[in-house]
């Protein structure tokens, strides 16, 4: 790797977002703990640190290597020296793209290494993400099986499927990129041979940790007293950091999405904070028409909506078609979240109502308000034909098939070989007593001091302190 | 001697705090408790699910006065925390057999 052919400034600028990315998931952390009860709280936070552990591994030992090595006939990638990123410290892939109305633009290149790291934390978000449906009631040693498989059979393939860009060799046929960039015959099917549309993963993040949101708690089952007991968020203002978080780190997911710091990377920052913006409004005025109250947790809902469904469409639409984006993600999703009660499928903190309703609001809408400047095929609002609709609705329900078909399946498999439930008795004392022996707060502790537990014991207690 | 037992809106504590020590009551214990009258409680709404949340936070005051005083306590009470709205509270007084200051092992009256 040349030195001289790596942009300090884009590199260094990918490498912050790929903190960013990181600190979204305790932001998520955060806002799915404020949503749970409040004895489970410990339970809903330590699912998305045990993802970031988890993934973090699997993605240096193998997980790379699946999504980005060498492709295999656009449906998941392999290279042997990928493993444990052993070729990793030399080399350098494409790095920002600027595309304008004559193409592309500027690239630039960047550090492998780096480009690892920052797709790294989208893994261990993305199967965070779909703790959120299963709060209060999965066993949390499933949950951590779970992980490693959902991780390796779903997101890894997918992730190649979506963001494994091969670029066209000069003279050789491009399908990517609506047909300007992306080589047709290598790279993810998704992004290279479809074409489809999807800058930062409204259809590898969001579809896909919705739709297997769904077929998870299809196999889990209800929570004890849904619809019957009220569960009530124990802390809202957990939720509202929480989402603030998100809204901060999302910066990083998508702006870091173009892999540089560009007039491009500008362009992406804009349209995700408007979008967000408008989502937050489109869910509020729902709530008041239809409620009476506008709601804090409305607000933070609206605004993960909003950023969810702009996360593919952030790189392919002008400000209007942000603004349409987040208004309709905000609507759409202030009634997907209300689906549950009346279907009967438990998705205890609608990720399926955000994430997939979201995510499929926003890889679609690239075919309806995607402006030609940056989509090259027009779409509807452009004088295109539904061509690139069509493009969009083949990736985004290809992805929902596969991750909610596969996911039942491990679903299944796992609650054959150990169990995914907790016992009843757990369920209704809490799991962060029975399995993590832990509570969240201590209520009332204060009047005599260290509250009511016996002194500590120190483990094991066969040690002995000589005196 | 009698227990005056009074549950009020959480607002309107210092307003009896402050009429209880202007008619030379010495102490009072304060907690906060929650329930519910012909007032019933309240509907909350999260993601378009609505909640009935039948309990309402209410404070509860104790005083022990001596059997003279009691009327004079209650209405001191009614007086401070009435607002003429739903919720208002009630208060109610009991005889009480036996006191004693923990310190000195004063009882009755003296205890007070």
């Amino acid at each position: 790797m040349d030195p001289e052919l790596i942009d300090g400034a884009n590199a260094g600028f990918v490498m912050v977002c790929a903190f960013l990315v990181l600190l979204m998931i305790p932001g998520l952390a955060f806002f799915y703990g404020g949503m749970s009860r409040s004895k489970n709280v410990l339970n809903m936070i330590m699912m998305s640190f045990s993802a970031i552990a988890i993934v973090s591994v699997l993605w240096v030992l193998y997980g790379y290597s699946l999504a980005f090595g060498t492709d295999r006939n656009g449906l998941i990638g392999f290279s042997s020296g990928l493993l444990g990123l052993t070729d990793l410290t030399d080399n350098a892939v494409f790095g920002a793209v600027e595309a304008g109305a004559d193409g592309v633009v500027n690239t630039y290149l960047l550090p492998d290494m780096i480009f690892a790291g920052f797709q790294l934390m989208f893994a261990a978000l993305t199967v965070a993400l779909i703790s959120g449906a299963v709060a209060d009631r999965m066993k949390f040693g499933a949950w951590m099986a779970f992980v490693v498989l959902w991780a390796s059979v779903v997101y890894f393939p997918v992730a190649h499927w979506v963001f494994a860009f091969g670029v066209a060799e000069e003279g050789g046929e491009a399908a990517g990129f609506a047909n300007g960039f992306f080589a047709a015959d290598t790279g993810g099917w998704i992004v290279n041979r479809l074409g489809a549309l999807d800058l930062a993963g409204g259809t590898a993040v969001h579809i896909n940790a919705g739709a297997a949101a769904l077929a998870l708690v299809l196999v889990l089952g209800r929570r004890r007293g849904f619809r019957k007991e009220p569960m009530r968020p124990h802390n809202l203002p957990f939720v509202m950091l929480g989402a603030g978080l998100l809204w901060f780190g999302w910066f990083g997911f998508n702006v870091g999405s173009t892999l540089g710091a560009t007039a491009y990377s500008g362009l992406v920052l804009m349209n995700t904070q408007v979008a967000t913006a408008a989502a937050v409004l489109g869910w509020l005025a729902i709530e008041k028409l239809r409620d009476g109250h506008m709601t804090s947790l409305g607000a933070a809902s609206g605004a993960v909506a909003g950023l969810v469904a702009i996360t593919p469409a952030c790189g392919f639409v002008n400000a209007y078609g942000a603004i349409a984006i987040g208004l309709l993600s905000g609507i759409a999703c202030a009634f997907a979240v209300t689906l549950k009660n009346r279907l009967g499928y438990d998705d205890a903190l609608d990720v399926v109502g955000v994430h997939l309703v979201g995510g499929m609001v926003g890889t679609l809408m690239i075919g309806v308000v995607g402006d030609s400047t940056h989509t090259l095929t027009d779409s509807l609002f452009f004088g295109g034909s539904l061509g690139l609709l069509g493009t969009q609705a083949i990736a985004a329900f290809a992805v929902l098939a596969y991750s909610f078909a596969v996911t039942f399946v491990i679903a299944l498999l796992l609650k054959a070989v150990m169990g995914i439930r907790v016992a009843d008795e757990e369920e209704i004392t809490g799991i962060d007593q029975m399995t993590h022996a832990e509570t969240a707060y201590e209520i009332g502790g204060g009047i005599t001091g260290g509250g009511s537990a016996t002194p500590p014991v120190t483990r094991p207690s066969s040690v002995e302190v000589s005196s | 001697m009698r227990l005056v037992t009074a549950v009020v809106k959480p607002f309107k504590l210092d307003e009896v705090k402050t009429a209880l020590e202007g008619i030379g009551v010495q102490g009072m214990t304060v907690s906060e408790v929650q329930g519910f009258g012909r007032q019933r409680g309240h509907t909350e709404v999260y993601r378009g699910a609505e909640y009935t949340v039948a309990f309402v936070p209410k404070v509860k005051v104790e005083v022990l006065v001596d059997e003279a005083d009691a009327t004079r306590v209650v209405d001191a009470i009614v007086a401070a925390a009435s607002t003429g709205a739903i919720g208002d509270g009630k208060v109610w007084s009991t005889p009480v057999d036996e006191v004693v200051r923990v310190r000195t092992g004063e009882r009755g009256a003296d205890a007070l």
